[in-house]
């Protein structure tokens, strides 16, 4: 039978704010445990939430990025339940009332096809403390730093279709708060966390099938094998005549497989109701409109300025504009040398395949825009040759200087004195009379062997062009 | 000395007629030796008090002081003390020192007033009787077999028997205003939201608001001049102006219209307080006031509503206390649950435990429409009921409780009679209004209250109308022997 994986995610953006959402606290990672934990932090008695304004202005500018309706009141519930790390025994969230209502994403597929996800809502809540297992020689540490920090949860219709769309709607959505600078959706701190809700159904069918929520998937790649691996454990269990059971289930990266995360099926009834302690959040247009002149251009919008201004192909605007800091540092790349197509080029593959393979981020690259477009430019004046440009970036890198000077030192000028290259020219012809019997014979291929050879003893510094029209008339003499 | 309230403690401190240090030491050697009848305070700040009374003498002296520097007043167990053992009446919290005052605290401690001591009061302010405190019940001044009413007993008691000239309360359902008409006293709940919640120990958010209990209405008027005020740290607090509730106390009341509902008035009402209640009526009416009868036709509902949205309020307010972080933890916990469990059954009362378990109940999954969308429904109808009365009178009044204080020990086995005790008050805080109960008679010697409820933010004309009554009264003025 042919089964269609119907996914819908949940993903907690941690929102960049200097407090909680609820209390002065600050939020940064990594302070000692309980260090960032004020009294209200702690549910001490007596102790009320006031809310940070700054958390509900990320949360509506999330909310117009995606086209949502904003909601013009919204209403923190608290969601009851009992857990160590939960000192206040509730979690102040959003119910019926969130602040970003259904919205939609346009997600670019691996067949470079464009599928419109919509988006159910986006509501803010505050997270919860960590419970510490370790060291406590069998007893738990509760360390309450990231008790209270805001969180944004949106989630997604049940409309992403493979693991593939999963990934591509998360990179988008990760694209998109970097963009709105709401959050830093650092995952592997944790900033942005993923749980996905999977079941398949027979191809065709309407109705959804049970399904099953994945939990803590902590990157992107995870996400996709979590998803896999799940999706063939449903049809492996209906296929054996099995039924899937709706139930939480913990994604292990290092088996590849989820289990169960309940032994027993507890139905948790978490008795939301409105938080007295708190008033309806009542916004007007005005504030909306404020909020949306804040709102810096997104990547949809630069992918197809890229295009426009730049007449980039589809994929290297896209590559490009994905991820702001890179679209900025290409833009930078242009303003030095105003060559678009070599700027995208050189940032796309070169700085990214050895920033890639040395785990940096661009804002950290030792080779800075300027440095790329002085290069670009002694390509572009001919200085160097595309294939000499390689050995300078590689210098670049290597900390050797700006182009001028590794250009310099290591003298690597370009050779386009015809008279130069006319000599040897002829000199590789008369050391190959073989060769030349070849060519002149039909046999062109040959050719690219007395390109190789002159390049070989100019060290690669002829220019190439004047090579190949030079060559060509002294072998058709 | 003892008979003295705020007002005029204030002037003889201003005139130079006793020091701050001299009533203090004087109220706290009072204390020590009556309160071990009474049981209205939990704990004695003694050390701190002295502190505080010495320094508010030096303050005077150096012309730098409010109205109130140097006065003594007692707070209810329920308001954060920094220091000072916070118990809220429960064994939960026993142990529990808060690292910061509450607002309304604050505010007292800013103005100069010297705190004596914490009172008594039913466990997380659940009772109308004080008979659920982990402390033992607190007796009426008036007959100590008699309850003082409740949830805020300890500060009435304390006011009445001259342990104290005035003292904070909180109000959720009644918990001001019963207790001030069964111990014979002046006992305002401001609007919803007119003084911080910040710092008191909730236990029905959408209820709970801080007042008073005193011997007239001007101290009220005084002590309500120091504790309202927006507060950032409470989101409920409102941000409206206050006002020097002192301001309009000599007004006269000619041309008051005064609303009187016929529920309030209906079977159950003891007939010799309402005798006592319409007496104080006819009062009004020399005093140049017209009375209105009216109706209030969703009162009857009130008791219900708030015995779903009170305890499903306080099933979440009162999770926090779960042995983990602070106050009681069981002994030797074998697991997670068993710590909960434990923790929770030893550490809290019956009725506290009654209320959780009623409040998880209504807002389970099934039931919650059925009992806390329908009791907010009638609340909005409750609300909407006083709405129109106000657009007919000026105030409502009717009897604070429908008898005078009963025996401790008659009621505690039938929990439905006990909350019915409220009829008369729970409305007022459903709808979030102010009201002040004043003494209105003597029925056997035993003090009757008379509620008058005016509209939001009306606690300035409430305390002139309870004023102009009490200059042609002496109810309030009247003391039991102790």
């Amino acid at each position: 039978m042919e089964w269609e994986t119907v996914i819908g995610l949940e993903v907690h953006v941690q929102l960049a704010t200097n407090s909680k959402l609820f209390s002065g606290s600050s939020i940064e990672f990594g302070a000692e445990p309980n260090t960032q934990a004020s009294i209200y932090d702690l549910a001490l008695p007596g102790t009320l939430p006031v809310l940070n304004k700054e958390a509900l202005k990320m949360a509506v500018k999330f909310g117009l990025a995606v086209d949502a309706e904003i909601g013009m009141k919204s209403v923190f519930d608290r969601k009851n339940y009992f857990y160590p790390d939960l000192p206040k025994g509730y979690q102040t969230s959003q119910l019926d009332f969130p602040t970003v209502g259904k919205g939609s994403l346009d997600v670019t597929l691996q067949d470079g096809s464009i599928k419109t996800i919509g988006i159910t809502r986006a509501h803010m809540e505050e997270d919860a403390g960590k419970s510490l297992h370790e060291d406590f020689h069998g007893e738990t540490g509760i360390d309450l730093n990231r008790a209270g920090t805001p969180l944004l949860e949106i989630v997604s219709e049940p409309e992403i279709r493979s693991a593939g769309e999963a990934v591509a709607y998360l990179k988008k959505l990760h694209s998109l708060i970097l963009y709105l600078g709401i959050s830093d959706g650092d995952m592997s701190k944790g900033n942005m966390r993923c749980d996905a809700n999977v079941s398949v159904r027979p191809k065709g069918e309407t109705e959804f099938g049970t399904r099953a929520e994945i939990k803590n998937i902590n990157s992107f790649k995870f996400v996709e094998k979590a998803i896999n691996i799940e999706v063939e454990r449903q049809i492996d269990l209906l296929e054996d005549g099995g039924r899937v059971v709706q139930e939480t289930r913990l994604y292990d990266s290092e088996k590849n497989e989820t289990r169960s995360m309940r032994s027993k099926e507890v139905a948790n009834d978490y008795r939301y109701f409105p938080e007295p302690d708190l008033l309806p959040i009542i916004i007007d247009q005005a504030y909306i409109e404020e909020i949306r002149t804040t709102l810096p251009e997104l990547p949809d919008a630069k992918r197809q300025r890229f295009i426009d201004q730049y007449k980039l192909s589809e994929y290297d605007a896209l590559v490009l504009a994905n991820d702001l800091t890179t679209a900025s540092y290409f833009e930078d790349v242009v303003a030095v040398c105003g060559n678009a197509k070599l700027s995208a080029n050189w940032v796309s593959v070169d700085l990214q395949a050895y920033l890639n393979e040395a785990e940096i981020p661009i804002s950290e690259s030792p080779v800075t825009p300027e440095l790329l477009g002085g290069l670009i430019n002694k390509i572009t004046d001919n200085t160097i040759s595309s294939k000499i440009a390689k050995t300078v970036f590689e210098a670049m890198l290597a900390g050797e200087g700006d182009a001028e000077k590794i250009i310099k030192t290591k003298g690597l000028k370009q050779v386009t004195d015809s008279g130069a290259i006319e000599a040897m020219v002829e000199a590789v012809i008369a050391n190959n009379p073989e060769q030349v019997e070849q060519y002149r014979s039909g046999k062109e291929k040959v050719f690219g062997f007395f390109v190789g050879q002159i390049m070989k003893d100019s060290k690669g510094k002829a220019n190439p062009a004047q090579v190949n029209q030079i060559l060509k008339d002294k072998l058709s003499n | 000395m003892f008979k003295l309230g705020i007002a005029d403690i204030s002037r003889s401190l201003a005139a130079g007629e006793f020091s701050s240090e001299e009533i203090t030491t004087a109220y706290l050697a009072r204390i020590k030796e009556k309160d071990k009848e009474l049981n209205s305070y939990i704990t004695l700040c003694e050390e701190q008090a002295l502190a505080q009374a010495k320094a508010a003498d030096t303050n005077r002296a150096n012309g730098d002081a409010h109205l109130l520097t140097g006065v003594p007043i007692a707070h209810k167990d329920i308001f954060c003390t920094a220091g000072i053992k916070t118990s809220c009446g429960s064994r939960m919290l026993d142990n529990f020192i808060a690292p910061y005052n509450a607002t309304v605290v604050e505010n007292f401690n800013q103005a100069g007033v010297i705190t004596l001591g914490k009172t008594n009061m039913d466990e997380f302010a659940m009772g109308s009787s004080n008979e659920t405190s982990y402390y033992g019940p607190v007796h009426n001044p008036w007959n100590k077999e008699l309850v003082p009413g409740g949830s805020s007993g300890g500060s009435a008691a304390a006011v009445a028997a001259h342990l104290c000239p005035a003292a904070t309360a909180t109000d959720t359902g009644g918990s001001i205003r019963q207790p001030a008409a069964f111990c014979g006293l002046t006992g305002l709940k401001p609007t919803y939201g007119r003084a911080s919640r910040w710092g008191m120990i909730a236990f029905a958010s959408s209820l709970d608001q801080a007042g008073t209990l005193t011997r007239s209405a001007e101290d009220a008027a005084l002590m309500l001049n120091v504790m309202a005020g927006h507060d950032p740290k409470d989101s409920t607090s409102i941000d409206i102006a206050t006002e020097d509730y002192t301001a309009n106390l000599n007004k006269p009341l000619q041309g008051l219209k005064i609303g009187i509902p016929v529920q309030h008035f209906a079977e159950g009402l003891d007939a010799e307080v309402e005798q006592n209640i319409r007496n104080a009526l006819s009062e009004f009416e020399k005093l140049g006031a017209t009375l209105k009868e009216i109706s209030l036709p969703n009162s009857h509902q009130s008791v219900s509503a708030y015995y779903v949205i009170a305890p499903a309020e306080a099933s979440a307010n009162l999770s926090r206390y779960d042995g983990v972080r602070y106050g009681y933890r069981c002994e030797d916990p074998k697991d997670l649950e068993d710590l909960y469990k434990r923790t929770r059954s030893e550490g809290f009362g019956t009725e506290v435990k009654r209320r959780i378990m009623v409040g998880t109940y209504a807002l389970s999954a099934g039931y919650y429409d059925a009992y806390y969308l329908k009791a907010q429904k009638i609340r909005r109808l409750i609300k909407n009921d006083f709405d129109n009365a106000f657009a007919e009178v000026d105030v409502i009044m009717g009897p604070t409780s429908p008898h005078t204080a009963f025996k401790i020990g008659s009621q505690t086995n039938d929990p439905v009679t006990m909350y019915l005790e409220d009829i008369y008050t729970i409305a007022v805080n459903l709808a979030g209004l102010p009201g002040i109960s004043v003494p209105a008679g003597l029925v056997n010697n035993l003090p009757v209250g008379l509620q008058i409820i005016g509209n939001s933010f009306s606690e300035s004309h409430l305390l002139n109308i309870a004023h102009q009554f009490q200059q042609a009264t002496d109810w309030h003025t009247q003391t039991p022997e102790i």
